[in-house]
């Protein structure tokens, strides 16, 4: 013990001397564990969320029982069932909008609410339970949904269709996003009298299937709570964020390993002195990890409150995403338990020993005495160079056989993981290439000596250039698959929203109303029911919108695929449209049947076109409008679309709300969707810029500290060609045109790197992880700019570093060539 | 060729300024060679980087070729470094990125005075034909410091500068090397200053000198 405190008291005294050093140290793993456990709050608070929407009525960890082919069932099956004696409590779920924003709406009958359900201690509160039946009842909500919706406790809102909903009482235990009311009210609200979205079993002791086959048959299908739709639709986005946080965590590291290789280099003189005075390997390699121990609490700790901030910034843009694609409503409060804490410090160490492990393995096998070949580099330089290779290349075989052998999101990950490892360890010998071949044409002794001394420099920097060579790849990749998608999308909604006006009735009644007055107005060319129903397919949800015989479609409605009797066959046949993404998760092709489960009988579809339908999580299908009525009796007619005179269609909104008021839920034009969809679209792409951003911000961190702490090395190669006389100003532009050379270089590799990597995520990832495949598309433009932001990184890396060198005193320099050195 | 007038040189130290030469005075006419030697840190490696071109004195001359070093710019001291100056550190300071004939001819190409005949005769009078497609790293001690000697005679010098040239060589190394450099300096002509701790070596030299509390003494 003794020998291993005076070893490490030994070690950190190297800090003391180099703070630069420590603090690049500490900036990196900080950074690193920042960025991933930012992610990872992201990630917990959403599916804290998920969660507790989930669990909110069971308590998590219950069964329920829906309906066997999708959507909404009689209450009557609740009502034989409990008569039966089986011990389930009804609830019925939806959404309505107050103001403009969304909220769930959930109700329930709380005397036969599970007993571990969070909001079952009502029960035992006689005042509340009375609020709650009588009277005006009451609608309980968390008080972060009463900020979100800017209303207080007391307050009696109205939804779109005008209904008011009981007055508002603050329930910590509600979930966000949503309010919950007596099951009774929540059928009115939603426009559902008597149907049930699902029965929790409410005692899983004394719940019998045996019965429940009796009394409900085959209308009611068990399912485990935990497997909800939306944790399973959100898992790929979240997944992305994953991957993200963990590319950044590992350039982060990148900065560790230099900072922390150089500080070996350094101090191997004084682990040399230490093992000559006798301290074994053990108590060096003990007294190392107890160090890297100290670093993990000081820079993880920096880190993690550095993710709760990141998170913290990010949560908005996050929330409102998922909000806007999945209807998943997150708390936009940041409310992290000890796991998260405690995970994000286990990544700090687990970098740290990782980034510090070569160092740790040569503590282990360090001889007492040396061979000294001080000048020894090119030999390492050789060695350095058939490893980087080697490993290489084997990166590149694994990626392959991902490709080859592997399927899902994961393996597109890995395959771009992989292939990112592989042009990263490649790249010192494309630049020791490059400079190999500088330096046999160059003629001038200073040039030659650029070179060289260039090849020299190559394995101190490539950590840090191979770090920027990732972030330059990752930036070229993903914002070459976002601008791609951008401009797919920007196209693909002027085909979609062809028509001039959209709106909701507030009642399938007050539908049918202004469907009639609108026949009868010459400025409006035609009315396009876009009814909708949903079942579940595969096990997946499923929309099916409606189309009635219309040019709007027929010379509009994009298809990636059809038969060529396509739009003939889906109005005069059993005929379906289906969106790629369900397609693609069904394996579903054109000519092939559909059984698709109605609230009637199986409706047997031919397959006669496939269509993309972007950022939509579910499958859709559509149908003929005539056979979503005539076989799904609870489609929602109150949706519609309005072909209409462009000119017209300011006047023909205005009249349609003057003449209807109350019975218009909501009314649009075209322009409105687009924005609304516009929005959507940047919001959703807005954290995956800024963590890129970030990264890219990181590589450059990672660029400046290696160079600041190489300054120190590079002064002894200088000097001499200092004092045989060229100047230092000379000197410092040429490790600025060096460093800058180096970048150049990086982003030449990363151009062909981020290429591929757009190609993957178009390919395989999307692919994988939404459903959609988007057409691959190349911006030179975007290339430039990762070009100059390359140059721009290095310029600012290199600047302090190298006015340090161009300041230097002479007496500095010299002091490489004294003999106390 | 070379004078030296009144030179005072002093290092900042967190205890204040510590003076290592306190007025050194001497003259160094072309062709001849002087050693100076005295005791570790009396300020012989000072003197020769300042008279080197290498570092900035407090006060005092130093006038090579009629030039005065020590009103140069940085820019005007390099030139003078690059085409008037050779220099043989202890630690030889060769550049490890370049063969030993690229190290050999460095100085010459970069002052624009590279002679290929000088540079073979060099080459082969240092006994270093057989080595000039190596690098620094795989060369003996010895060889290393005769590439460095070649190196700071390849530009012809008008004055070669040597701190403590033999001292990472053993006796027997170092006295060879001694020997063909002190050749080579008289085929050149050129003024040599050599500081030196070794007393024997001192005396191969025309003139000694001994730096004492910062001040020369004459032996």
């Amino acid at each position: 013990m003794r020998e291993t405190v005076w070893t490490l008291a030994a070690l950190i005294s190297h800090w003391r001397r180099r703070p630069g050093n420590l603090a690049t140290l500490v900036l990196g793993l900080a950074i690193a564990t920042a960025l991933w456990s930012g992610v990872q709050a992201l990630n917990a608070q959403a599916r804290n969320s998920y969660d507790a929407a989930a669990n909110a009525i069971s308590g998590g960890g219950a069964r329920t029982l829906v309906a066997a082919r999708g959507g909404l069932f009689d209450q009557e099956l609740f009502v034989r069932l409990r008569r039966a004696g089986v011990t389930v409590s009804p609830v019925l779920e939806g959404a309505v909008r107050i103001g403009e924003k969304n909220v769930r709406i959930i109700g329930v009958e709380p005397v036969s609410l599970p007993r571990r359900s969070p909001i079952a201690h009502m029960r035992s509160r006689a005042d509340v339970l009375e609020e709650f039946f009588t009277g005006p009842g009451r609608s309980f909500v968390a008080r972060e949904t009463l900020r979100r919706l800017d209303l207080a406790e007391g307050a009696q809102p109205r939804t779109e269709r005008g209904e008011q909903l009981p007055p508002l009482a603050a329930l910590a235990e509600a979930p966000p996003g949503a309010i919950i009311v007596d099951i009774g009210v929540a059928q009115r609200l939603l426009d559902r009298p008597g149907k049930l979205s699902r029965l929790v079993i409410a005692d899983e002791e004394t719940f019998d299937e045996a019965r429940l086959k009796r009394v409900a048959g085959d209308a009611l299908r068990l399912v485990a709570e935990d497997d909800s739709d939306l944790a399973r639709l959100t898992e790929s986005f979240h997944l992305n964020l994953t991957a993200f946080g963990f590319l950044a965590f590992l350039v982060g590291l990148f900065i560790v390993h230099a900072a922390y290789g150089l500080a070996f280099e350094q101090r191997l003189p004084t682990l040399r002195t230490l093992r000559a005075l006798g301290v074994g390997p053990p108590h060096l390699v003990a007294a190392m990890a107890c160090e890297i121990a100290v670093l993990t609490l000081l820079a993880g700790g920096a880190g993690v409150l550095g993710g709760h901030a990141i998170a913290q910034a990010l949560l908005p843009d996050v929330a409102k995403s998922l909000e806007s694609l999945y209807g998943a409503q997150i708390s936009d409060r940041l409310t992290l338990d000890a796991r998260w804490w405690l995970s994000g410090l286990a990544m700090a160490g687990a970098g740290a020993t990782l980034a510090a492990a070569s160092g740790l393995t040569k503590a282990l096998r360090l001889p007492a005495l040396s061979f000294a070949r001080p000048m020894a580099w090119r030999g390492a330089h050789h060695r350095y160079l058939r490893r980087q290779a080697a490993l290489a290349a084997l990166a590149l075989v694994a990626a392959a056989g991902a490709y080859g052998f592997g399927e899902g999101l994961a393996s597109g990950f890995a395959i771009i993981g992989l292939a990112l490892l592989a042009a990263a360890l490649s790249l010192p010998i494309g630049l020791a290439g490059a400079l190999a071949l500088g330096e046999r044409f160059a003629r001038r002794p200073l040039a030659r000596w650029f070179f060289a001394d260039g090849r020299q420099e190559i394995s101190g920097l490539s950590l840090a250039l191979m770090a920027l060579l990732i972030a330059l790849a990752t930036n070229i990749g993903v914002g070459g698959m976002v601008e791609g998608f951008r401009q797919t999308f920007e196209r693909w909604l002027d085909a979609r929203l062809v028509a001039e006006i959209y709106f909701e009735a507030a009642t399938p009644a007050d539908a049918r109303d202004i469907e009639a007055w609108a026949r009868t107005q010459p400025d409006i060319a035609a009315i396009l029911p876009v009814w909708r129903a949903k079942t579940r397919i595969g096990g997946w949800p499923v929309d099916i919108v409606g189309m009635t015989p219309h040019e709007t479609y027929t010379a509009h409605f994009p298809l990636i695929d059809a038969a060529p009797d396509a739009w003939t066959a889906l109005h005069a046949q059993n005929a379906v449209l289906v969106s790629e993404q369900l397609a693609r998760r069904l394996s579903l092709a054109i000519g092939e049947t559909l059984d698709i489960p109605t609230t009637g009988q199986d409706l047997r579809a031919r397959i006669v076109g496939v269509f993309p339908d972007y950022g939509n999580p579910k499958g859709q299908l559509r149908i003929d409008h005539e056979k979503l009525k005539r076989y799904f009796d609870d489609a929602s007619g109150v949706h519609y679309s309005l072909r209409v005179d462009p000119a017209a269609t300011a006047r023909v909104i205005e009249n349609m709300q003057q003449r209807f008021g109350g019975k218009i839920a909501r009314i649009v034009d075209q322009a409105d969707v687009k924005a609304l969809s516009t929005d959507i679209f940047e919001r959703t792409f807005a954290v995956t810029t800024a963590l890129n951003t970030l990264t890219l911000i990181v590589s450059g961190v990672a660029l400046f500290a290696s160079l600041l702490t190489l300054s120190d090395m590079r002064r002894a190669r200088i000097a001499p060609v200092w004092a045989l006389g060229v100047t230092r100003r000379k000197l410092a532009a040429l490790e600025m045109a060096r460093v800058m050379a180096f970048a150049a270089g990086a982003a030449a590799f990363a151009i062909p790197l981020g290429l591929f990597m757009t190609w993957c995520l178009v390919a395989i990832v999307n692919v994988a992880a939404f459903g959609w495949r988007l057409p691959f598309h190349m911006f030179p433009a975007q290339w430039l700019a990762v070009f100059l932001i390359a140059l721009g990184a290095a310029f600012f890396a290199t600047l302090i570093p190298v006015a340090r060198l161009a300041r230097v005193s002479p007496t500095e320099l010299l002091k490489v060539f004294s003999n106390e050195r | 060729m070379l004078r030296v007038e009144g030179l005072k040189k002093s290092y900042p130290t967190p205890q204040g300024r510590i003076p290592v030469l306190r007025g050194v005075d001497f003259t160094l006419a072309a062709g001849a060679s002087l050693a100076l030697t005295g005791e570790s840190g009396s300020g012989k490696s000072t003197l020769l980087h300042l008279v080197g071109a290498l570092d900035d004195a407090d006060f005092g001359e130093i006038v090579l070729d009629g030039v005065a070093l020590t009103r140069l710019s940085e820019h005007a001291r390099a030139a003078v470094r690059r085409e008037k100056i050779g220099v043989v550190f202890q630690q030889f300071n060769l550049i490890p990125s370049l063969t030993v004939g690229e190290n050999l001819g460095f100085q010459a190409r970069l002052a624009g005075r590279y002679d290929p005949a000088w540079q073979e005769e060099l080459t082969a009078r240092l006994g270093l034909a057989t080595f000039a497609a190596r690098y620094p790293e795989e060369l003996s001690g010895g060889q290393q410091q005769r590439v460095a000697i070649g190196r700071a005679l390849a530009v012809r010098p008008r004055l070669l500068l040597a701190d403590e040239p033999t001292g990472n060589l053993d006796e027997a190394t170092g006295d060879a090397v001694m020997a063909l450099a002190l050749d080579l300096v008289a085929a050149t002509g050129c003024a040599f200053l050599m500081a030196t701790h070794s007393e024997r070596l001192a005396a191969r030299l025309q003139r000694r000198v001994r730096l004492e509390s910062g001040l020369l003494a004459a032996q």
